[in-house]
């Protein structure tokens, strides 16, 4: 072995003990028997029985399971639609936007969006009277913009990269046009769009500031709970919530590559 | 245009304005008005038939030195954060690319995990080791390195840590993508010829792998100035930010007036590196 490659494998174990030391720390302290999170005292499932019986807690983990239900599949809907059209029509009226609207959610700042749906809520409510106050269709609203982003990037790319000549054989032997989507088309994209629901769903779970500016007072979401409590300091019950978390989060990940990878 | 194709794009387009452009429209409108003691709590734009605009916002943010230290925080904190995550980013996305074809994928999986793994545990898990009496003080107390335990979290150190944890996967993950299509074969030739390794890496490696660079550093710097989670949790009461000012501006002093400024102010900020991104990503895809 060369001395080059000693320094990429020395860069690769740094690199992935960086990445993972703490998060195994989370995980390892969620067992602790002790209040204190820094001293092991033992084996304990203590924390995990005391947050099945946090109602807050349990309150805000359905808030956040619904918002990321609707977000995830109204996002997958405008998303699809967004990128199809992107990718099948090269030229209409005020594409250069629709392509700028959806990609720039990407690398929009979360406090700039979140500031901005908020106060955008506030007027709205005030011209319109809708919507009522704020609460999980505002969040949901907000995650579904984000979502629809990521989703047609990656729909996007499944659809460019698709052979057309399916399609054409479909129509030319007489399948109408809604027939030819869904049965070449649709399960042609089906990972894309899979993983796509996947990641939207992940997003909307895990987002603390668009969700803070556009909650309102009933609809506490997990990360916001998460927040609110980690200011006040460590403590053990956040991480078995965390752990548990990580666990769900890690099958979604691995689901959505698998979906991603497999043709 | 038919009628198709226009029901098809409509529903995204009309979502896209009404969610997303035409927030950022009323950001620019609230800037301009005055704090009231009212709900919502600013001035109207029309009132009496007439105009009301007043750059009072912006002075503010130009006369008083908090907003100029967290304007500058941000980009300082990014700035330094972005270029740590390279030189730790770099040879990570390297070391991936030059690993067997069978170890790369899961090696890839093993980076993409934590970039969708919930942020704010993430950042959690440094409070729990950095704190006074944490796991990393404790250690070191325990081994006997140290007497007295180390001050590492509530400064520069914990935020900038912070940031390049948080990032580290968006630096990876576009270099890897440059690194990966580079072929052997040229760094063979340029041996064959007589180059040294790190001449080789200088001359041939590095050129080539400038567009998963850019990349990179775009994507952790946009999302590290406008950052509010990791200066709040990891920084101290002296880390200024903008983000972490707009938050307390907002939801602290309830001053939506200001809070919208600081918002267009950290637009304009990153409207060059936002833009270039996008033409990126064009090119990428």
């Amino acid at each position: 072995m060369n001395r080059l490659s000693l320094f990429l494998v020395a860069s690769l174990i740094f690199g992935f003990v960086f990445l993972y030391a703490p998060i195994a720390s989370v995980v390892v302290y969620s067992f602790n028997a002790s209040r204190l999170v820094t001293v092991w005292a033992g084996f304990s499932l203590q924390w995990y029985g005391a947050l099945f019986e946090n109602e807050a807690i349990g309150r805000a983990a359905r808030v956040s399971l619904q918002v990321a239900l609707i977000a995830a599949t109204g996002a997958l809907g405008l998303g699809t639609l967004a990128a199809y059209g992107l990718v099948r029509y090269r030229r209409f009226a005020g594409r250069t936007l629709l392509a700028a609207m959806t990609t720039a959610p990407l690398v929009m700042p979360e406090i700039i969006s979140g500031l901005s749906l908020l106060l955008l809520f506030v007027a709205l409510e005030q011209a319109t009277g809708w919507p009522q106050g704020r609460g999980i269709a505002t969040i949901a609203i907000a995650h579904i913009t984000l979502g629809i982003a990521f989703v047609a990037v990656i729909v996007e790319a499944r659809l460019s990269a698709f052979d057309r000549s399916l399609e054409e054989a479909a129509l030319d032997l007489g399948a109408g046009p809604v027939r030819v989507f869904l049965t070449i088309t649709l399960p042609l994209i089906a990972p894309a769009l899979a993983a796509g629901w996947l990641l939207a769903f992940t997003l909307s779970l895990d987002d603390l500031v668009i969700a803070s500016f556009t909650a309102g007072p009933a609809s506490t979401t997990l990360p916001m709970v998460i927040f609110s409590s980690v200011r006040l300091g460590v403590s053990p019950q956040i991480n078995a919530l965390a752990t548990l978390i990580l666990i769900v989060i890690t099958v979604l990940v691995a689901g959505a590559n698998r979906l991603l990878r497999v043709r | 245009m038919n009628t198709r194709r226009f029901g098809l794009i409509a529903l995204p387009y009309a979502w896209l304005v009404l969610f997303f452009l035409s927030p950022l429209v009323i950001v620019i409108k609230i800037s301009v008005a005055n704090e009231a003691v009212a709900i919502p709590p600013y001035t109207p734009l029309f009132e009496g038939g007439r105009l009301h605009v007043t750059d009072a916002n912006y002075l503010l943010l130009l006369s008083d030195s908090l907003y100029w230290k967290a304007y500058w925080g941000a980009i300082r904190y990014a700035a330094i954060a972005t270029i740590l995550t390279l030189l730790i980013g770099y040879p990570l996305a390297y070391g991936i690319a030059r690993t067997p074809v069978r170890w790369r994928n899961l090696l890839l999986m093993a980076i993409i995990l934590p970039f969708w793994t919930s942020f704010l545990i993430r950042v959690y898990a440094w409070i729990g080791l950095l704190k006074e009496n944490g796991i990393v003080n404790h250690a070191l107390l325990s081994v006997g390195l140290i007497d007295t335990p180390l001050r590492l979290i509530d400064n520069d150190f914990s935020v900038l840590l912070g940031l390049v944890y948080a990032y580290l996967p968006f630096m990876v993950l576009p270099l890897y993508a440059q690194l990966e299509k580079l072929d052997p074969a040229l760094n063979e030739a340029a041996a064959d010829l007589g180059a040294r390794p790190l001449h080789i890496f200088w001359q041939v490696t590095l050129p080539l792998s400038l567009p998963g660079i850019a990349a990179g550093i775009l994507l952790v710097f946009i999302p590290a100035v406008g950052e509010f989670v990791i200066p709040d949790l990891l920084g101290g009461p002296k880390t200024l930010m903008i983000g972490k000012i707009l938050w307390d501006e907002f939801f602290t002093n309830h001053d939506w007036p200001t809070a919208s400024a600081l918002a267009i102010a950290m637009l304009v900020l990153l409207a060059l590196p936002m833009g270039l991104m996008r033409r990126l990503l064009r090119g990428i895809a």
